[in-house]
């Protein structure tokens, strides 16, 4: 589904990316762990297109075509989904108006019919439940005001309504009670299928205990410098990652 | 007096006078005490403080023409129909170039204490209490107000009871002449524990240099609940003066929008005063402009009793070479405790052209208060725009979510839903229209 091919990437001269190799197929879960500043929301914000970071070189292959070529929305309605670890309050826009345009978007793309408002509504109404949020939530502006737990569910009921092929998610962990955790790793983990697949970037194993990867990598100064299976993530819990990074060094 | 005295054709002022003095010779003391102001200040210049960033001179350099006598100006129903709030289910006093247009107008079933008509209408003692809220201000276009206005508004509501339906104000001017100037006075009076939607909105058919310079006077009573919406669409060479004179009483609840998208250059002034306790008084704003518009609010809100909030929230979308102009003064009188006082000015700068000028001024003589201020200018937030192209929104669409989310920060609070929906499609419609969105 995804390959990324010595990805190098920076912002204004400078290096971030130095190299990334990863290869993420349909119906697996990747973890990528780091320490803070490695590189993770940068290769996250690569791959979703944000503005600003030059590629300057190598490649990301989505599903067999350049990834790096489409435009976000492109790329967001070619399945692609970016859970920010930083949700933008976008105040004014009314959370309803905005989510139901975003799944039109990308239903209208893949030739599917676009739900009407009551359709939308009804279809909304059960994943909010699930999540744990209140009614009014599609009321308010989108995350204007909102807690930091309520910003991450926010982007997991995204997520869920946009039904992505692959989607990353930065630090969705962060800043979440124990319970909202335990809630959001459902909603993944009801995504999960054969045919989609998730990145999990994460500084915390607890998170792993209920999306259990399949795979964990670890980020130090713009490159994978240790690749594994869910023990790695428990290997890091114990010994941090200075054994690592010196025998990269 | 040498500002008026300009070359033909306009009028001089005393032939403008001897008109109105026919009109109603108890409004002359008013009158005269004006025009001696406005003789004495002439038009403001930019070095006066409060026009700092206004520049009135293309109003000073038109032919002086008020209109005393109506434009003669036919008009049909047909016409006035499709305007906005041309279908809402209000009462409806329709003026054509400052003169009440009786064929024009609907006034329906208000109940027995209520009064809505027009100034002219001969009503009694009024002449002695218009001004009577406007007197302290040192404003050059209320004094010109007070010499040479020839209508407007009354609405009077008495002690407890509503209005049956809203009433809606609805100014036009037809002339076709530059300097062509309606000088219109409203005065509202809201007893205690009434309620009712006031509309206001002032509109221009035909692309004259015309001025419209508006002096409402308004007292809400004791627990009062009054919503005013100002809509303000005049043609891009108009220039549109207002002023608005508020006294509101105890827990009186007044809010106040204003919507300004038109004219050339607009500038409102708002006075507020909070002279008991436990008020709230809200004043909400939006500005679309383009082009070489301006539009300026000024504002003074005083707390002269404890306990009292006001809020003020003003979003500028500001496009070409246009100009958005915030001045908040928010004065705190000794003994004012517990005063609330929020403002917000928001600017969002679609040119790099565009300007907009925010001053914030808050005055606090009391010690235990909560007063805050925030503005902002900047461009559209780059992070946003991102953000809703991840979700999969193209550029436009997402530029366009942003802009009508920016505005309807401000429309969502016109709390009278048939007024909020029609303003929210029209600013919707108007940035589709005009504001480049790709
Ligand atoms: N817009 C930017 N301008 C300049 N430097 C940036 C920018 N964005 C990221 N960086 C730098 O790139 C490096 C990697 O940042 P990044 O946000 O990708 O780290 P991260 O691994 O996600 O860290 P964390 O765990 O704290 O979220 C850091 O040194 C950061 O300062
Ligand atoms: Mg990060």
């Amino acid at each position: 589904m995804l390959q990324i091919k010595n990805l190098q990437a920076g912002i204004e001269d400078k290096p971030i990316l130095k190299g990334i190799n990863l290869t993420v197929n349909a119906g697996e879960v990747h973890a990528i762990m780091g320490p803070n500043g490695s590189g993770k929301s940068t290769l996250a914000s690569v791959l979703a297109g944000r503005d600003g970071f030059d590629v300057t070189g190598g490649e990301a292959l989505y599903n067999d075509n350049d990834l790096l070529d489409l435009a976000p929305e492109e790329r967001a309605r070619e399945g692609v989904f970016l859970a920010f670890q930083y949700p933008v309050e976008i105040p004014g826009v009314n959370s309803a108006y905005f989510l139901r345009s975003a799944v039109n978007a990308i239903l209208k793309h893949r030739g599917e019919e676009e739900l009407d408002a009551m359709n939308f509504l009804k279809a909304v109404k059960v994943k909010m439940k699930e999540l744990g949020l209140g009614e009014d939530f599609l009321k308010r502006p989108v995350n204007a005001g909102f807690s930091g737990g309520e910003k991450k569910r926010n982007e997991i009921l995204q997520m869920t309504m946009l039904d992505p092929r692959l989607a990353i998610l930065d630090e969705t962990d962060s800043g979440l009670d124990i319970d909202a955790l335990r809630i959001v790793a459902d909603g993944v983990n009801r995504l999960r299928s054969d045919d989609n697949a998730q990145v999990v970037i994460t500084h915390y194993q607890r998170l792993l205990d209920y999306i259990v990867p399949d795979f964990v990598h670890v980020l130090h100064d713009g490159c994978i410098i240790k690749s594994g299976d869910k023990s790695l993530a428990l290997e890091l819990e114990e010994k941090g990652y200075d054994w690592l990074t010196k025998e990269a060094a | 007096m040498s500002q008026l005295a300009t070359t033909n054709p306009a009028v001089e002022p005393v032939e403008a006078f001897t008109k109105l003095e026919q009109n109603g010779a108890a409004l002359m003391p008013l009158r005269k005490a004006g025009l001696a102001r406005f003789s004495d200040s002439g038009y403001p210049t930019l070095r006066d403080e409060d026009w700092r960033f206004t520049n009135v001179k293309p109003i000073a350099e038109l032919p002086f023409r008020p209109t005393i006598d109506p434009l003669g100006q036919a008009l049909g129903q047909e016409q006035l129909g499709n305007v906005t709030f041309g279908q809402l289910s209000a009462d409806r006093l329709v003026f054509i170039d400052g003169h009440f247009n009786a064929a024009l107008s609907q006034i329906g079933d208000q109940s027995s204490g209520v009064t809505v008509t027009h100034l002219t209408s001969g009503l009694a003692g009024l002449e002695r209490e218009l001004g009577s809220l406007s007197i302290g201000d040192d404003n050059p276009f209320v004094a010109l107000n007070d010499a040479f206005f020839t209508d407007g508004a009354v609405i009077q509501i008495a002690d407890g009871q509503r209005l049956a339906k809203p009433v809606h104000l609805l100014f036009v001017t037809t002339a076709s002449e530059d300097g062509e100037a309606a000088h219109i006075r409203n005065w509202i009076v809201a007893g205690a524990n009434t309620q009712g939607t006031i509309i206001e909105s002032h509109l221009s058919l035909g692309q004259a240099a015309t001025v419209t310079n508006v002096v409402t006077e308004s007292r809400i009573g004791d627990g009062a609940n009054i919503e005013h919406i100002k809509f303000q669409d005049q043609s891009n060479r108009a220039f549109h003066l207002a002023s608005l004179h508020s006294e509101l009483g105890r827990d009186a609840q007044y809010t106040f929008h204003s919507i300004a998208l038109g004219a050339r250059l607009s500038r409102n002034n708002l006075r507020m005063r909070l002279a008991q306790p436990g008020i709230e008084c809200i004043l909400n704003g939006l500005y679309m402009l383009r082009g070489q518009q301006l539009a300026d609010h000024h504002m003074v809100v005083e707390h002269a009793a404890p306990h009292c909030d006001s809020h003020e929230y003003f979003n500028g979308i500001l496009d070409d070479q246009s100009r958005g102009v915030f001045h908040g003064r928010i004065l705190v009188q000794p003994g004012a405790q517990k005063t609330d006082a929020k403002q917000t000015n928001k600017n969002l700068l679609l040119s790099d052209d565009a300007t907009a000028n925010t001053k914030p001024q808050l005055e606090i003589y009391a010690d235990d208060v909560k007063c805050t201020h925030g503005a902002t200018i900047g461009e559209m937030d780059d992070d946003a725009i991102f953000y809703l192209r991840a979700r999969g929104l193209d550029t436009p669409t997402a530029r366009r979510m942003l802009l009508h989310g920016f505005a309807g920060e401000i429309v969502e609070r016109i709390r009278h839903d048939a007024v909020r929906e029609e303003l929210n499609a029209l600013v919707l419609g108007r940035l589709e229209a005009v504001h480049k969105l790709d």
